[in-house]
């Protein structure tokens, strides 16, 4: 047993956890939690890829501020815990089975082409400096692209969330409503 | 070369007659529709008289093709026209006395809301009748066929809102149909085995066969099958139920139509095919026996009758018997020259008949009659005249060409002669009994019930007494009179028979000692008739008390016979109700409703269940359509993992 | 050294999780949560590549997949927002309105 695998089955133990822990809470607050524990773990993980800067932008982003959102969404909303209510026989029959179908082909699969190729423990280091290397050359578009895409989502999110006027004739700006 | 004649003017004339009334009739003037419903017959039977006129000069048979028609490989048929001696016969016969009936009609008609559709029709009748007598094809003699069965429908339901003239026309028009297909099927042997249906060249392809003695060969076959066709239009056994219907119609109607020129088609398109016939002695023995067994059952139901129309359409066909029984011995100019004399005084009587009819505020029952001989003497003169030549009373035309007939079927047949002869006497004892009871005794019908007891729709204005009719319609009263007078003296001697020549043959030498046998035969022609007219004297002038007590003691059998044996409630029970039958449960209840109906009823609702069922895919409920989403990618992967293991 | 189908089995764990949360769960907010998880399962696969294969790519392509991600999260929630001030409840079978 490597080190690298040691640290390997720590992480996706924690991931792992955490998602079924996120499947078995009632209250969303504890989901909540949980998807934070795991995002953490993730993180781990790129580093042990040797995803440097992915791995802070995990942390930074995903779990502090994503996760922060959906935190405060729940305390926002009051969000309690769930209720019982007639649920969708089409997604308990159809859609466990047909997930479950799904992950056993797919990891069939990937058993049949297991152990052959390893992944050393930092394999592919990625600093900052590469990143950004190809980030502002080869992928300039997508990435002015993603800042309007941000600049859609927080207008949208503007509107969507605002309180609607207390007049119905004072109609939101033309365009804006999805 | 012959100059054209320009023939078509005499079909067509009627047919713009009858396109002018049927079309803007509506809202002329009673005059005006008088007018174009006489001028065009009248210009057609003008034109007709010009053309026997030059017929002398001519070289016959004369052809003038109007259009192109049917030409494919194999088969021609043209709008051509065709006259020789037989179509000139029939042409003069039918314009004649068509035009005479058209003047007739002017009086009888007068008061009637259908006055323009009437002469419409008549025209339109006139148009087909024409152009089944003038056509050289058997297609085009078809179409005139079949339309002079539509008029003559359109006619009989003249007053289509009663349901018993509605009936009749459809009786008519269904029984024509069952003879018509028979002669169809003829038509399709003769296209079969002579590529053709030109009266030329089908005759001259059968001239050089052998006669079929044996029986059993195509001509035969055609010939019956093209007998079927005339028992229908020419209301011979089994097919002659429609035309006692008939009588629902305008008597015009039934004089011209059930008793001149319609019924006459079916004479005349055996006449026409006699070559044929010729070649076929088994087709002309199955013409004869049917001729003669009408001819015989026929008289034999009109004794019985009491509505006057229906004794003279049992008359008719009778008198049709005797024509096919001509052609069926062979002796086709005779048929022909019947069918001409017939056609004068039997169109008379029925004429004369509308007359009475007219007088007595339509009554039509005989026994509601009597004594009608001091108020309407012209009709009484002009009906007498026709009777006597009905019953064959020489000198009229009657006596001259039943005795042909009788005289030519004693040469083939002994059998065929004493039925005719039988049938001579009870045809003068029904006609004779007719007169009669219409004519002679006391009124019978009650004069006040003039207003309400209207039987007739046509005759609704008061009357007093029994009154003589318009002079209109007297005078072809008296025309026809005088036909029925000399009309005959044309066969004397054979003269019509040489006329006829050319088409039928030369007729054969009459030898000395058979030249007695015909004067005895004549003697005895003569006697019956005039037994019959004293029998009816007997019965209903001098004894009249003795009919009923005759006909009680006859009890079931007379019965029998008054109802017309119940040949209709045997055709009612045999073929009506089976088919109507059948058609209710099998093609109505079973075929339209289960199958047709069914299927598509239950298309319907397949698809409305299937999408009631996929419908429930829109719950609008998210975690269903995840469902389906993880559902549905399972499946692509499991098929690009399949894929790729491949 | 840990072999690369191991990586991959963990991202599909990841994302099974993710799947069965979006179908098993009621509330709109775990749902969402859902699908953030299975957004990180396949960011792990995409690094794990990225790693084996020498392409820096796959960590930009992370990078973007987390703007992305952060985006739709914004927005979502919004309209969660906005649903709950409608229809008084987060439970996700109530917000059944767009069915025949």
């Amino acid at each position: 047993m490597s080190f690298h695998l040691i640290l390997f089955l720590a992480f996706g133990a924690v991931c792992v956890g955490g998602a079924i822990n996120l499947l078995a809470q009632t209250h969303p607050i504890n989901s909540a939690l949980s998807l934070i524990a795991v995002m953490a773990a993730l993180a781990g993980e790129y580093l042990l890829l040797g995803a440097e800067f992915v791995a802070a932008v995990q942390v930074i982003v995903y779990a502090g501020a994503i996760m922060v959102l959906f935190v405060f969404v729940i305390m926002l909303l009051n969000a309690g815990v769930e209720e019982h209510t007639k649920g969708s026989r089409v997604a308990i029959l159809f859609g466990v089975p047909g997930m479950l179908i799904g992950g056993v082909l797919l990891a069939w699969v990937l058993l049949r082409h297991s152990g052959t190729e390893s992944v050393a423990i930092g394999a592919l280091p990625g600093p900052p400096k590469e990143i950004a290397q190809l980030l502002f050359h080869d992928f300039l578009l997508p990435f002015e692209v993603t800042s309007v895409l941000i600049l859609i989502a927080i207008m949208g999110a503007v509107v969507l969330a605002s309180k609607p006027p207390a007049s119905r004739t004072e109609s939101s700006p033309a365009g804006k409503v999805d | 070369m012959n100059p054209s004649l320009h023939l078509w003017l005499i079909p067509i004339l009627p047919l713009a007659g009858a396109a002018i009334n049927g079309f803007l009739g509506k809202k002329s003037s009673r005059q005006g529709v008088s007018v174009v419903g006489l001028l065009f017959p009248g210009a057609a039977f003008a034109w007709a008289l010009w053309v026997a006129a030059r017929f002398s000069s001519l070289s016959l048979p004369y052809q003038e093709f109007f259009a192109h028609w049917i030409r494919i490989s194999g088969f021609t048929a043209d709008f051509t026209l065709y006259l020789d001696q037989l179509s000139l016969v029939m042409l003069l016969v039918v314009t004649g006395v068509g035009f005479l009936i058209h003047i007739y009609s002017i009086g009888y008609m007068w008061d009637d809301p259908g006055y323009y559709r009437f002469f419409a029709y008549l025209n339109l009748f006139l148009f087909f009748m024409l152009t089944l007598v003038l056509a050289n094809n058997y297609l085009l003699m078809f179409i005139g066929w079949e339309g002079v069965g539509l008029a003559s429908y359109l006619l009989i339901g003249f007053w289509f809102t009663k349901d018993s003239a509605a009936s009749a026309g459809k009786k008519a028009f269904i029984v024509n149909r069952i003879g018509d297909f028979g002669f169809l099927i003829g038509l399709f042997l003769l296209i079969k085995h002579f590529g053709s249906l030109n009266f030329d060249q089908v005759f001259e392809a059968v001239k050089p066969l052998s006669v079929e003695t044996a029986g059993a060969g195509v001509l035969t076959a055609i010939g019956i099958l093209l007998m079927v066709g005339a028992c229908g239009k020419s209301a011979q056994i089994p097919l002659y139920v429609w035309l006692p219907d008939a009588m629902e119609g305008p008597t015009p109607v039934s004089a011209l139509i059930h008793a001149a020129t319609m019924v006459t088609a079916g004479v005349y398109m055996v006449a026409r095919s006699h070559v044929i016939f010729e070649h076929a002695p088994m087709a002309l023995t199955v013409v004869a026996i049917i001729g003669t067994l009408t001819a015989f059952f026929a008289a034999t139901i009109g004794i019985a009758q009491t509505d006057i129309k229906k004794v003279l359409a049992y008359s008719t066909v009778s008198q049709l018997g005797y024509m096919f029984m001509a052609c069926g011995v062979g002796a086709f100019s005779a048929g022909i020259f019947h069918l001409m004399t017939h056609a004068f005084f039997k169109g008379l009587l029925f004429l004369g008949a509308g007359s009475a009819i007219h007088a007595v505020g339509g009554e039509q029952d005989m026994r509601k009659m009597g004594g009608l001989k001091s108020y309407i003497l012209w009709t009484f003169l002009t009906m007498s005249i026709a009777t006597l030549a009905i019953a064959g009373i020489p000198p009229l035309a009657g006596f001259w060409s039943k005795d042909e007939i009788l005289w030519k079927a004693y040469q083939v047949s002994k059998v065929y002669w004493a039925i005719g002869i039988i049938t001579a006497f009870i045809t003068s004892f029904y006609m004779f009994r007719l007169l009669f009871m219409t004519f002679f005794g006391d009124y019978r019908g009650t004069q006040v019930d003039a207003h309400g007891h209207v039987t007739r729709s046509h005759d609704a204005h008061a009357h007093g007494e029994p009154h003589e009719s318009p002079m209109v319609m007297v005078v072809p009263l008296m025309i026809l009179a005088v036909l029925s007078l000399v009309g005959g003296l044309v066969g004397i001697g054979n003269r019509f028979e040489d006329f006829l020549a050319p088409v039928f043959g030369s007729p054969e030498a009459v030898e000395a000692a058979s030249h007695g046998t015909e004067m005895l035969l004549m003697g005895m022609s003569v006697a019956v008739a005039l037994l019959g007219w004293w029998l009816a004297y007997l019965l209903y002038c001098k004894r009249p008390e003795l009919p009923q007590k005759i006909a009680d003691s006859l009890g079931d059998f007379y019965q029998a016979v008054a109802h017309k044996y119940y040949i209709d409630e045997l055709y009612a029970a045999l073929f009506v109700k089976p088919l109507i039958d059948g058609s209710t449960r099998i093609l109505w209840q079973g075929v339209d409703r289960k199958i047709i109906d069914a299927t598509v009823d239950d298309s319907a609702d397949a698809a409305r269940h299937v999408s009631d069922e996929v419908r429930h895919m829109q719950s609008g409920n998210l975690r269903s359509y995840a469902g389906w989403i993880a559902v549905g990618s399972a499946v692509v992967i499991a098929y690009m993992i399949w894929m790729g293991v491949r | 050294m840990v072999p690369l189908s191991y990586y991959l089995m963990l991202s599909g764990i990841l994302f099974a999780c993710g799947v069965a949360g979006f179908l098993i769960k009621r509330n709109i907010i775990t749902i969402f949560m859902s699908i953030e998880l299975m957004l990180n399962g396949v960011n792990l696969s995409f690094v794990a590549f990225a790693a084996h294969w020498h392409a820096l790519a796959g960590q930009v392509f992370v990078f973007f997949v987390m703007v992305v991600a952060a985006a739709e999260a914004a927005v979502g929630l919004a309209i969660i927002i906005a649903v709950y001030r409608t229809r008084e409840t987060l439970n996700i079978d109530q917000v059944n309105l767009l069915k025949l």
